[in-house]
């Protein structure tokens, strides 16, 4: 009964049925339309604009015409929850239309060049008036530093969250999650200079065969890892504190070991989104340029090798055909971008199914 | 193979919460006990102390000492994980593990012990399921994930996970509280075959449960909200519910608490 008479409403005023009057189904679109009339009306009446200015008027109309019919015909409840349905939705579009143009643009564009030839050859020995040409070496730099960047930065990440939330207890815990955070921060440019500066001029002549420092898809690894390493641990982190504490008990009760627990019960039940936490971070690494311009150099040839030499990779390939003064150099470019966004979310589709192998189906 | 517990002065605190405090008894081995009490008196407490699940949440720790056939729990040389395998626990709420299938969730405390053979893992499992009456439901679908199951069920399988391994004492929190009547015979019946073997420690609210399935009952009690539980009387089930020697007790027993 409280819960009845605390509403807003005293009882009195409750309306004997349960049944509403409701809007008829053609109001809302006809309310739609005739926002958008109005608002063609007002914009092309008074100069001040083309369609995009209709479409927000429009909008704005609608929003209030429909809080006015609902408010008259359904009563205020109902007005409210058709308004902030309305507003709910117009900002799921306004979400999506970035989107959806970004994957339009690179369809349209990138189509042009996606041919064998393109995932065959390399850009050696093309020269500004030669059609041809293609991104295999940055496909293959890629997927070898992206590659190598997630086995480095996946196993210490997770181990690194399992440290502080299953672990770490005091300062060290606390210095360790600190520090992750200031991680997070680092422009992938600074990461790509303490790599060059680091890796590139004081360690890499100790291994490589000529003595002398080197560019390499390594060093680009190692500075991708810089910038994964903390995406990985705080997304891993957050989903192993989601992982209720009684299914550890449960495990702990049957005289599991710690070790065991978080290995077999902990780990499985927080997998799908630590696989989202990483594909993220990969996704983000693939992207990055500034770094491996940095410290692999690029370079116009297929090196398969990535412990020495130049090697490319896509998001640089865009950089540099992008800003090449050939006329065939903007078609590639797309071509490349459109490969990088097909490639990241191949992997992600792959991870997820991957992930979703290892639980039940319901 | 049944162990006695006792428990001496045991004190147990969250934090700087003192939830019990100085807690006396023996439980006889191959005996059910019941515990007893007003909700929110430390009888989880006192039984997750039992076999050193308190000390898992962050700030708790106990005081005094908890013997079992002599052997200090609490003793710094003594090994948690072997403690818990030799005193198996249901909690309060059912918790199976959501990745593993109903078969998996079973087995999981001797797989993750190390048992590997089909064989040993498949009669396990039946003879628990069977135990837990929750055979019959889930036979055909030993392969679905344990959360899918009602939450009764789920609390059935969370019963034959913990009896799979075969722990030489039991603790019980409210394992009947989900349970329909029929399930809860069944559960009544496993604890009559249990105590021939083992050692069984059962928190209940269910007083003809109590009454029906204990050898002995310990009655809990706090004097009022913030004060530590305290154990006010503890003797033969049928004392306590025929001629219990303490005024409070009686009055709970017979519903006049509060
Ligand atoms: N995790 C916790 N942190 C802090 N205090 C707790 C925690 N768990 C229980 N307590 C407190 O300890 C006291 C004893 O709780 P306990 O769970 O042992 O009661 P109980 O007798 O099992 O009650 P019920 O019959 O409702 O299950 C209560 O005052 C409770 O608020
Ligand atoms: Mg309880």
């Amino acid at each position: 009964m409280s819960t009845l008479t605390s509403h807003r409403r005293s009882p009195a005023a409750q309306p004997p049925t349960l049944r509403a009057k409701r809007l008829p189904k053609w109001m809302p679109p006809a309310i739609a339309l005739g926002a958008l009339l109005v608002a063609a009306a007002i914009v092309y009446g008074t100069g001040l604009g083309g369609p995009v200015l209709v479409v927000v008027v429009g909008g704005l109309l609608y929003l209030g015409g429909l809080y006015a019919a609902a408010n008259a015909v359904e009563g205020q409840r109902a007005a409210r929850n058709r308004t902030w349905s309305a507003l709910i939705h117009s900002a799921f579009v306004l979400a999506v239309l970035p989107l959806a143009s970004v994957v339009w643009t690179l369809l349209s564009r990138g189509a042009e060049r996606l041919d064998a030839d393109f995932f065959g050859t390399s850009m050696n020995n093309i020269g500004a008036r030669d059609p041809n040409g293609g991104a295999y070496h940055a496909i293959v730099g890629t997927l070898e530093q992206v590659g190598i960047a997630t086995l480095i930065t996946v196993p210490i990440g997770i181990l690194c969250a399992i440290y502080i939330v299953e672990y770490g207890r005091g300062r060290f815990a606390f210095a360790i999650r600190f520090f992750v955070d200031v991680m997070t921060g680092i422009p992938s440019i600074v990461s790509g200079l303490f790599v060059l500066a680091f890796w590139v001029l004081i360690v890499s002549p100790y291994f490589s065969s000529t003595g002398r420092p080197g560019f390499s898809g390594f060093a680009a690894a190692l500075a991708l890892s810089v910038l994964m390493l903390p995406t990985v641990v705080r997304s891993t982190e957050e989903m192993l504190r989601l992982v209720p504490a009684p299914l550890r008990e449960g495990a702990y009760a049957l005289g599991v070991p710690k070790w065991k627990t978080i290995l077999r019960v902990v780990l499985p039940t927080a997998l799908p989104g630590i696989v989202t936490g990483v594909m993220l971070a990969i996704a983000r690494a693939a992207g990055e340029t500034a770094p491996v311009l940095l410290v692999a150099g690029g370079g116009a040839a297929i090196n398969l090798n990535p412990f020495e030499n130049n090697q490319s990779s896509l998001a640089l390939f865009v950089y540099q055909q992008a800003g090449d003064a050939s006329r065939y150099a903007p078609a590639r470019a797309w071509t490349a971008a459109l490969t990088l966004v097909a490639l990241v979310l191949v992997l992600t589709i792959a991870a997820k199914l991957l992930a979703r192998r290892n639980r039940l189906g319901r | 193979m049944a162990k006695r517990i006792e428990a001496a002065d045991v004190t147990a605190y969250y934090g700087g919460f003192k939830a019990i405090e100085n807690i006396n008894l023996t439980v006889e081995p191959k005996t059910v006990t019941a515990l007893i009490g007003p909700s929110g008196c430390g009888k989880s407490t006192f039984l997750r102390s039992i076999n050193r699940m308190h000390e898992v949440l962050p700030g708790a720790r106990v005081e005094g000492s908890l013997t079992i056939d002599g052997q200090d729990i609490y003793d710094r040389d003594v090994d948690v994980t072997a403690v818990r395998r030799m005193i198996g626990m249901v909690f309060q709420r059912p918790n199976p593990f959501p990745t593993m299938s109903i078969f998996e969730n079973v087995v999981a405390g001797l797989r993750l012990n190390g048992v590997r053979k089909k064989s040993i893992l498949d009669e396990a499992a039946e003879k628990a399921l069977r135990s837990a009456n929750l055979w019959d439901e889930v036979k055909d679908r030993l392969g679905k994930p344990g959360a899918g199951l009602s939450g009764g069920q789920q609390q059935r399988l969370c019963i034959a996970r913990t009896i799979a391994v075969e722990p030489q004492v039991v603790l019980m929190d409210e394992p009947c509280s989900a349970l329909d009547p029929i399930s809860t015979l069944a559960i009544e019946d496993l604890m009559f075959q249990l105590k021939d073997k083992f050692t069984i420690i059962i928190v209940t609210h269910n007083m003809q449960q109590a009454a029906r399935v204990s050898d002995r009952t310990a009655f809990f009690s706090i004097e009022k909200t913030g004060d530590p539980g305290r154990l006010i009387e503890y003797d033969n089930t049928q004392k306590i519910f025929s001629n219990p020697s303490v005024k409070k007790t009686e009055d709970y027993i017979t519903g006049r608490f509060g």
